[in-house]
This record gives C-alpha cells, sequence and structure tokens, in this order.
C-alpha cells in the first residue's frame, strides 16, 4: 500500500491555516505504483494550494479501480460510491440540490466510456457543475483485465488478446457534447495534473479531465517478466488469483510544445505531446482537429484543449435560488393553506 | 343462477319505466380525433348536475387512427367502478361499430354518425342515425378543426336524448377551454345545431335519462396523476428528476405545469425547486438518490419498464439508506407489455426491488384524494426512514378522471428525519456513527454534505459497511448491518399508512384490496349484501403488511385478495408474511387491462364460493 497524501514533516500550511495533512485520505488499497494514487495526491496538492474547505466539496465516483479512490482523499468531504458508469446522475442531483457544494467526480474509463457513456454525454451536454475526473488505463482492472473503450488498437492483453477496435476518445467526445473545459494530462506529470486541476476546480460548469493512469497489474504480456503468469509461476506462496507486482511510479517532467516518449511498466510507450502556447484553447474545431490529428499519430495530446465560459452551467438554466434548495424552511417549501382551497375550488 | 343475473338490471325495465341515473355511456372514436374535449366535456356537465359520475378513457397505444373508448358511468348510488357493458353507445368509429352495438346491454341505446354506413342490426336496441358531418357544419370551422367539432355533434344529440342541461354544458366547455370565446364558440354553435336538429327530427324512443340531484355538492373533480404531483408540491418537493413514459408522464406534466404558480418564492421570484428531464429511469433516479442524499426532498415518476431500469439504483438506495420517493403508474405486462392499459403487475417486483436482501416500503393510494395524501406523506416517510418510498398507484386512478372530496391540507410540521447539524456535533464532541442504531429504531443519523464541521463527512457506499460508514468485507459487520435493516424495516411497518378496515358482524368472508379495485369492491359488496352475504373488507394502503392484516385474516374463514394481476402478486405477499394462515387466503385476481368491475368480483367469488 502507498499513502497518497503528503510526507508529515511538511508543516506549510495554506490561506486557511490547515495543514496538508487535513486533506488527505485514508490509506489507497490499489495497487503500489498505481497511477491513479498520484491523482489523488495531485487532488490533495490542488485542495490545499486554492485553501478549498474541504467541508464543502462533496466527491463522487462510479464502480472501478478510479471509483474506489476517493477515499483516498478528503476526509473531511462527504463521499459518494455510486453505481457502475452512474456517477454523473447522482452528482448532477447533488450539485443541484445544493449550489454551495463543490463536485468532484472520479471515474474511469470503463465507467465513462462504456456502461457510463450516456450519462458522461448528458452530464456535459447539461454542464452540470462538476470537476469529471477520468483516470484513463485504457483496460478494467478491477474485474482483472479486459479491454476498455479506450484501448488501442493492437493493444494485447494476457485473456482479452488483441483489441481490434478503435478507441473512444473521451476528450474528443466531450468537446462535441459542447463541454467547456477539455483537458488531457498523465497521472505522472505531477505540475500538469496539479495545475489543470486547479482550473478545472475554478471552472463554472463541467470540466473534464482526461488523465492518462498506468495499470501496473493487467496491462501487461505473458512473456514479460513482469506479467501476472509469470508472477504467479514463480511465486509458490500465492494462493490468491491476484498476484501484484511492485513497481516503482513514474514520473515525467517535460517542456510545452516538447514530444515526450514514456515508457510505461510493460515496456509499452506512449508519447505525450504537450500542447505549446500556439494553440488556441478557445478555438473549438481547432482543438476537434487537433485531438483527430494526433490520434492518427498515436500521441496523447496534454494540456488544456479547449475552454469556453460562455455556457450556463446547470444551476444557472434552473434559475435556483440563492439559498440551496436543501436549506429552504418549510415555510418556503409547502404553499399555504389557502392556495390549496382556491386550488380546490377550481376543480369542482 | 348467478348472484349477478340476478341483479335488477336497469336497460331490462319495462319500456315506458324511464331509468333515471343509472347508466353507461360508451363513446367509440378513433385516436386523434379529437374527441377528449367532448367526452370530458359530458362528464363535466353531469358532474355539474349533482350526478355521482365516472369517466374512464380506453385508448390504444397510437397517436392517431386507432379505435379509442370513452366510458362515462352515472350512478344514482354512488357507484363509479367500470361497468361491464354500457346501456348507450355513441357509435363514430366506422371499425369497430358492429363489435360496439354487439357489447351493447339489451334494451340499449345506440346513437351513430351517418358516416359509417352502418345499418341496424340488432333489434333490441334503439337506434338515432346523426349527420355528424353536416352538423359540424354549424361551427364554422374547417379541416382538421371542422372534424373535431364532429364530436360536439353527439353531445348536442345527447343533450337532447338522456335531458343534459345545456347551461351546465356551456360551463363545463367554459371550463375546458378555461374561458376562451374563441375556442368555445364554434362548439356551442355546433350543439345548438344538434340540438335542434334531434328536436325536429328524432322521436326518443328508450327510456335513458338524467335528472339533477345534489350528490355531487363539494366535490372536486380530477385525475390521480395531478393529485399526485399536487401532493409533492404540498410536501415540499424541492428536486424532480423523470424519463417519459405512459401513464406516469401526467405526473411530470402536471409538477411543470403546477409548480410555477404555487412555488415561486414571492420574495425573489425565483423557483424554490428544479425538475430534470433525464436521459433515461437509471438517470432520473440517479439524480434523485444524489439530491436526496445532499438533503432535498426529492423524487421521480415512472412506469413498469422505468422501475425495472432503476433496479440497481434502488437496491443502492435502499442499502446506502438514502430517502427518495419514487411514483410508480403501473401499466400492463413487462416490456411494453400493454402500455395504455391498467394493471397491478409491479407489487411484488417493487418490493422486493434491487439485488441481494431488499424489503422496499410501498404505498397503495386507492383514490386521487390518497394520490395526494401520499404524495406529500412520503417524503415525511422516506426522511424518516432513510430508504426510497415507492408510490404505487395505476393508470386507472392516474390518468381517468374522479370525483373526490376537496384535499385535506397536509397536517403537522414536515418530518425532516434524523438529521445532525453542525451544532449537534458540536456538542457531540464529533462523536457519531452514520449507521449506528442510537435510537432502536433502526435508523441511524446522517448528516449533509456541506455541514460545516470536520468530522460530520462520511462516506456513502453500496460495498458492505460499518456503523463509521468505513469498508468492510467482516462477516458480522455485514450481518449487523442486515439486522439493523430488518429492524428498521419493522419501524417502517408501524409508520406506513394501516389498512382501512370495515369488519362485518357475522361475515365468513373477508375482502382485501388495494389500489383502483375499491370503487368495485365497494360496489360488489352491496351487491352481495343485497343477496345476503355479508363480507368484510380490509383495504391495504401500505407494504410492509401491518400486524392488523393477521388478525383481520383470523376473523374470517375465507379471505380473498382481490387483484389486477396474473400471479396473485399480494395474495402471495399475504400468505409469506402469514404462513399459518395461508389455508385461508385465496386469490381473486383478474388481469384483463381493463379497470375492475363489480360483476366480475361476484361472479368470480360465487365461483369460488360454490
Amino acid at each position: 500500500m502507498t499513502t497518497v497524501n503528503a510526507p508529515k514533516s511538511n508543516t506549510k500550511v495554506n490561506k486557511l491555516g490547515l495543514e496538508k495533512a487535513v486533506y488527505k485520505g485514508l490509506e489507497s488499497t490499489l495497487c503500489n505504483g498505481c497511477g491513479h494514487d498520484s491523482i489523488s495526491a495531485r487532488i490533495i496538492d490542488a485542495c490545499f494550494d486554492l485553501g478549498i474547505r474541504s467541508e464543502f466539496i462533496a466527491k463522487f465516483s462510479g464502480i472501478g479501480c478510479s471509483s474506489k479512490s476517493p477515499a483516498y482523499f478528503l476526509s473531511r468531504s462527504h463521499g459518494f460510491n455510486s453505481l457502475h458508469g452512474r456517477m454523473p446522475s447522482v452528482a448532477t442531483g447533488a450539485m443541484v440540490a445544493n449550489r454551495e457544494l463543490t463536485g468532484i467526480g472520479v471515474s474511469g474509463d470503463g465507467d465513462t466510456g462504456s456502461i457510463g457513456f450516456g450519462q458522461f454525454k448528458h452530464a456535459i451536454r447539461r454542464n452540470a457543475p462538476m470537476v469529471y475526473i477520468i483516470e484513463n488505463n485504457g483496460v478494467y482492472g478491477l474485474t482483472k483485465g479486459q479491454f476498455s473503450a479506450t484501448s488501442d488498437v493492437g493493444q494485447e492483453l494476457k485473456h482479452a488478446g488483441i483489441n481490434e477496435l478503435p478507441p473512444i476518445d473521451l476528450c474528443l467526445e466531450a468537446i462535441v457534447a459542447d463541454c467547456g473545459f477539455v483537458a488531457r494530462s498523465f497521472a505522472g506529470d505531477p505540475k500538469q495534473v496539479t495545475t489543470l486541476l486547479k482550473a478545472a476546480l475554478s471552472f463554472k460548469g463541467t470540466a473534464v479531465l482526461d488523465i492518462i493512469s498506468p495499470c501496473v497489474t493487467f496491462n501487461d504480456k505473458d512473456e514479460s517478466t513482469k506479467s501476472y503468469s509469470w508472477g504467479k509461476a514463480h511465486n509458490e506462496h500465492v494462493i490468491d488469483a491476484t498476484f501484484v507486482p511492485y513497481f516503482e511510479e513514474i514520473i515525467v517532467d517535460y517542456a510545452p510544445g516538447e514530444a515526450k516518449e514514456v515508457e510505461l511498466h510493460d515496456g509499452s510507450k506512449i508519447v505525450l505531446k504537450k500542447l505549446d502556447r500556439a494553440h488556441d484553447a478557445t478555438d473549438r474545431m481547432a482543438a476537434i482537429k487537433l485531438l483527430e490529428e494526433a490520434k492518427h499519430k498515436q500521441q496523447f495530446i496534454t494540456g488544456l484543449i479547449y475552454i469556453n465560459q460562455s455556457r450556463a452551467d446547470l444551476r444557472e438554466q434552473e434559475h435556483l435560488p440563492e439559498t440551496p434548495l436543501v436549506h429552504l424552511p418549510a415555510a418556503k417549501l409547502r404553499p399555504s393553506k389557502d392556495s390549496l382551497v382556491k386550488l380546490m375550488e377550481g376543480m369542482k | 343462477m348467478t348472484i349477478a343475473e340476478t341483479q335488477p338490471n336497469p336497460a331490462r325495465t319495462k319500456a315506458g319505466e324511464p331509468v333515471v341515473n343509472d347508466f353507461s355511456i360508451t363513446i367509440a372514436t378513433k385516436n386523434g380525433s379529437g374527441s377528449q374535449t367532448a367526452n370530458a366535456t359530458l362528464l363535466r356537465a353531469l358532474f355539474k348536475m349533482g350526478i355521482p359520475v365516472s369517466g374512464k378513457n380506453l385508448f390504444p397505444s397510437n397517436i392517431q387512427g386507432l379505435p379509442t373508448w370513452y366510458t362515462i358511468r352515472a350512478s344514482k348510488e354512488g357507484f363509479i367502478a367500470r361497468r361491464q357493458r354500457a346501456e348507450v353507445l355513441v357509435a363514430m368509429n366506422k371499425a369497430t361499430v358492429l363489435d360496439d352495438v354487439q357489447k351493447l346491454e339489451s334494451g340499449g341505446v345506440c346513437v351513430y354518425s351517418d358516416s359509417l354506413g352502418y345499418t341496424p342490426n340488432r333489434d333490441d336496441i334503439t337506434f338515432y342515425k346523426i349527420p355528424a358531418g353536416k352538423l359540424a357544419d354549424a361551427s364554422g370551422l374547417a379541416g382538421k378543426l371542422r372534424g373535431y367539432a364532429e364530436n360536439m355533434a353527439y353531445v348536442g344529440v345527447l343533450i337532447y336524448l338522456l335531458g343534459i342541461d345545456l347551461e351546465e354544458v356551456k360551463a363545463a366547455l367554459t371550463w375546458q377551454f378555461k374561458g376562451k370565446a374563441k375556442a368555445i364558440e364554434p362548439n356551442i354553435k355546433t350543439i345548438n345545431a344538434a340540438i335542434d336538429w334531434a328536436k325536429e327530427t328524432l322521436t326518443k324512443n328508450d327510456s335513458f335519462k338524467v335528472e339533477r340531484m345534489n350528490n355531487t355538492g363539494g366535490l372536486i373533480m380530477i385525475d390521480g396523476n395531478t393529485a399526485a404531483a399536487l401532493g409533492a408540491i404540498y410536501g415540499g418537493v424541492s428536486f424532480v428528476a423523470w424519463y417519459p413514459i405512459t401513464p406516469a408522464t401526467s405526473l411530470a406534466d402536471a409538477l411543470n405545469f403546477y409548480l410555477p404558480s404555487l412555488r415561486t418564492d414571492p420574495e425573489n421570484k425565483t423557483p424554490t425547486y428544479s425538475v430534470v428531464q433525464a436521459e433515461d429511469e437509471l438517470a432520473a433516479l440517479g439524480m434523485v438518490l444524489g439530491a436526496g442524499w445532499a438533503g432535498a426532498r426529492s423524487m421521480t415518476s415512472t412506469s413498469g419498464p422505468g422501475i425495472s431500469l432503476m433496479s440497481e439504483f434502488a437496491g443502492y438506495g435502499y442499502f446506502a439508506e438514502i430517502p427518495a420517493v419514487i411514483w410508480d403508474i403501473q401499466r400492463m405486462g413487462p416490456s411494453t407489455g400493454l402500455p395504455t392499459r391498467v394493471s397491478q403487475g409491479d407489487v411484488l417486483p417493487t418490493y422486493f426491488l434491487g439485488h441481494g436482501d431488499t424489503k422496499n416500503v410501498i404505498l397503495l393510494p386507492g383514490s386521487v384524494k390518497e394520490c395526494f395524501e401520499f404524495g406529500w406523506r412520503a417524503f415525511d416517510l422516506a426522511e424518516r426512514l432513510q430508504t426510497p418510498v415507492f408510490i404505487l398507484s395505476d393508470l386507472d386512478i392516474g390518468m381517468n378522471q374522479w370525483m373526490s372530496e376537496p384535499f385535506d391540507y397536509p397536517e403537522g410540521e414536515m418530518d425532516r428525519g434524523k438529521v445532525l447539524t453542525k451544532e449537534d456535533l458540536e456538542r457531540l464532541g464529533g462523536k457519531w456513527a452514520r449507521y449506528r442504531d442510537v435510537d432502536g429504531d433502526g435508523i441511524g443519523w446522517r448528516t449533509l454534505p456541506g455541514t460545516d464541521h470536520p468530522m460530520a463527512a462520511y462516506f456513502t457506499r453500496g460495498t458492505g459497511h460499518t456503523e463509521m460508514a468505513t469498508y468492510s468485507e467482516r462477516p458480522e459487520d455485514w450481518e449487523k448491518n442486515m439486522e439493523r435493516l430488518g429492524r428498521k424495516f419493522e419501524t417502517a411497518r408501524k409508520l406506513a399508512p394501516a389498512p382501512v378496515e370495515d369488519r362485518v358482524e357475522g361475515a365468513e368472508i373477508g375482502l382485501i384490496g388495494y389500489g383502483s379495485t375499491d370503487p368495485a369492491i365497494i360496489e360488489a359488496r352491496s351487491r352481495l349484501a343485497a343477496k345476503g352475504v355479508k363480507t368484510s373488507y380490509l383495504r391495504l394502503r401500505a407494504l410492509p403488511l401491518s400486524e392488523s392484516v393477521e388478525s383481520f385474516i383470523r376473523a374470517h374463514d375465507r379471505v380473498y385478495v382481490v387483484e389486477l394481476n396474473t400471479d396473485a402478486q399480494v395474495a402471495q405477499l399475504v400468505r409469506l408474511d402469514a404462513p399459518e394462515l395461508a389455508g385461508r387466503v385465496f386469490p381473486l385476481n383478474h388481469n384483463d387491462g381493463l379497470p375492475l368491475t363489480a360483476r366480475w368480483i361476484v361472479e368470480a367469488l360465487e365461483k369460488m364460493e360454490a
């Protein structure tokens, strides 16, 4: 197990006078080296740096490895670990019910790209106010290694074989659904993830953050010494079906405009292309073109891909009162007795 | 001879002896022909004349062209269940006229349009042929609207034949069109033309007529879905998510219609609610649970297929203990089934809805008045019990027009349930556990997100959990939690609306019913009593079953459970709850898509008793 919060020696306080430890969560039960834990740590960093009151954050997730992670950050925030793919609807209801809450939704690629694809698109369409983080590892981890809708063509998994279906690009889908904040990053790029998270937390409406987050356990190959079958064959003490090898977390740091080849745990490589400053993130067509081109080059574009702050968010569309719906007193919620008498008269 | 056959049939009375305020009218038209206004006008006019009435729309799942029937029952005795056969037929549909005439009571009346090309083929029926198309010319309308006006031609002819008060018809039309003269005028013209034509042309040869009574004074007329929506509004609903489905759509429509006028804050002109049309029923209940978890009074409305889609979320809501109100306006069959026909087929699936062990709290309104009452009461129950509360109405109650006493204003304060505030947490020194049974009723205390205290937060999950809401796979934690949920269910048994009982001294037979079958059961009991067959009656208003059900069964030799489904669902549940009394419980179930009739109950009971 790894602890995702900051080291204890850090006694720095933020603008609220709180130590970073206040923003931590429980110990993670994800595999050692999992990119999801890095993301949790970045959420802690971002909320600490921004001086957010975690009592006014609500955490949401679906089902899967990614969706376990809200337990591992912001222990002072209410959390709602919902159903597979249904995180967006739960968050939507809660965000409308209490306008004082900031929503952080954590989802995976199976959650978002398959079973919850409809909810993903519709939450964006409504512009439900929330940060929507996809911890994207291109594989179903918790059910032990099936392809997800974001798996690459030609990707090979032990049980699943070779993937022949084209991946769904969730950033592209978000832009097509009129999302006003679309960004992509890599879990092992702390600086960029934190920066984008801070921006997303400040955004009004749905902010989609697709974070490539390598699976250390199931995105592997039979012949590899790091594979599941190799580990099982070489460890006689393993009685459970799950053998989890230990890996170091991958950290990258590279400059805007640079392309960076990153070696993943199983030896495969991904190319991250950090957006240079010439990209106009307010140009929707340019953003779509950029993502399409990157797909053909098998690159991941990282950074803020698209931003449009002109759409009203769901709370504005609903003309919600200043006082959160959940705090309205009974006198505001129950019409008068006279009004009922009048209504009844009209039906006689 | 059966009990039913010995009942005096008003249609078979001697010629010349008038049958007053005691017959059914069936109006056979085509879907989309605009007959709804004409039929609702007739119904309201009779109601305004003080005659107890009910109106039922028997319609196909179709926008235009398929046969549709509207039945109006006038009953001086106040019986408002559907009758198996009508005495008066208005035949406006060529496709069904032969069959429609065949279904008439002997001695009945048939008013038919000359456009049907129909030649009368029964000699025990009085026929009146009317030039509906020609009479509609008087409306001055053209095209489609003129077609609609043809419906007013039969209204005019019925006014003449049955003696309906023209002034009440005008009042009803004004009500229908909310006073818009431009819409009312052409209809009045057609009606007047039809009355004049009928006076000149027709000779009344039948015995059916209406006369003013004083039996509807102070009553309102409303459909159950509108009543439910109003109940929710007076119950303080603040979040609604829904997805269109027949026959529940009109409930959401009514919310959208009444919320702006009733629930706009006069101080700042902002709504005190939010209504979101979801992308499907899964999302609808997801949003409702999210809002309920956050502390809003939150609801959705749907029908059977939607209930199925909500299954996983419903089980989650039960296990994670989140308040929600879910209306199921039941319709016939699985999947599409017969989407515009009535059934009570969702009782057992909804009771156990979820996966793993679930038993849901269900309210069973038996009238439009109870739709209103349960509309607000359900929120109190859901927040008190911290669980999804289902309300099983059906198409008959939900979409048809019913007479009712005016609704009573909700009694007492709203019950917002066990919620710990910031101040409570300060008093407790931050020590609390979300799922701990501190009061012995199985219900823990919850906090709402946004509570400004460092110890307020907890993690809501569908996974196994401890009292502190932390993840646990320990066998003892699981069992302890399920035991507590069992205790909570017993609390629900006490808090849910109790059955309404009418125990009759010396009755060997007990009837158990629920929902829209109530009027038919009331009428059947009256018919049986007239033959000397005494029956007691227990009308269920909620699940879990009240403890009084068992004592009711013990007090009778034979108990029949009357319901509209094929699997005798509540009969099964009653037997399951009281296995030692199962031998006394018999199903009396029927499921043909139509509202139940007293005649069916009487005949079926007699067969069982034989």
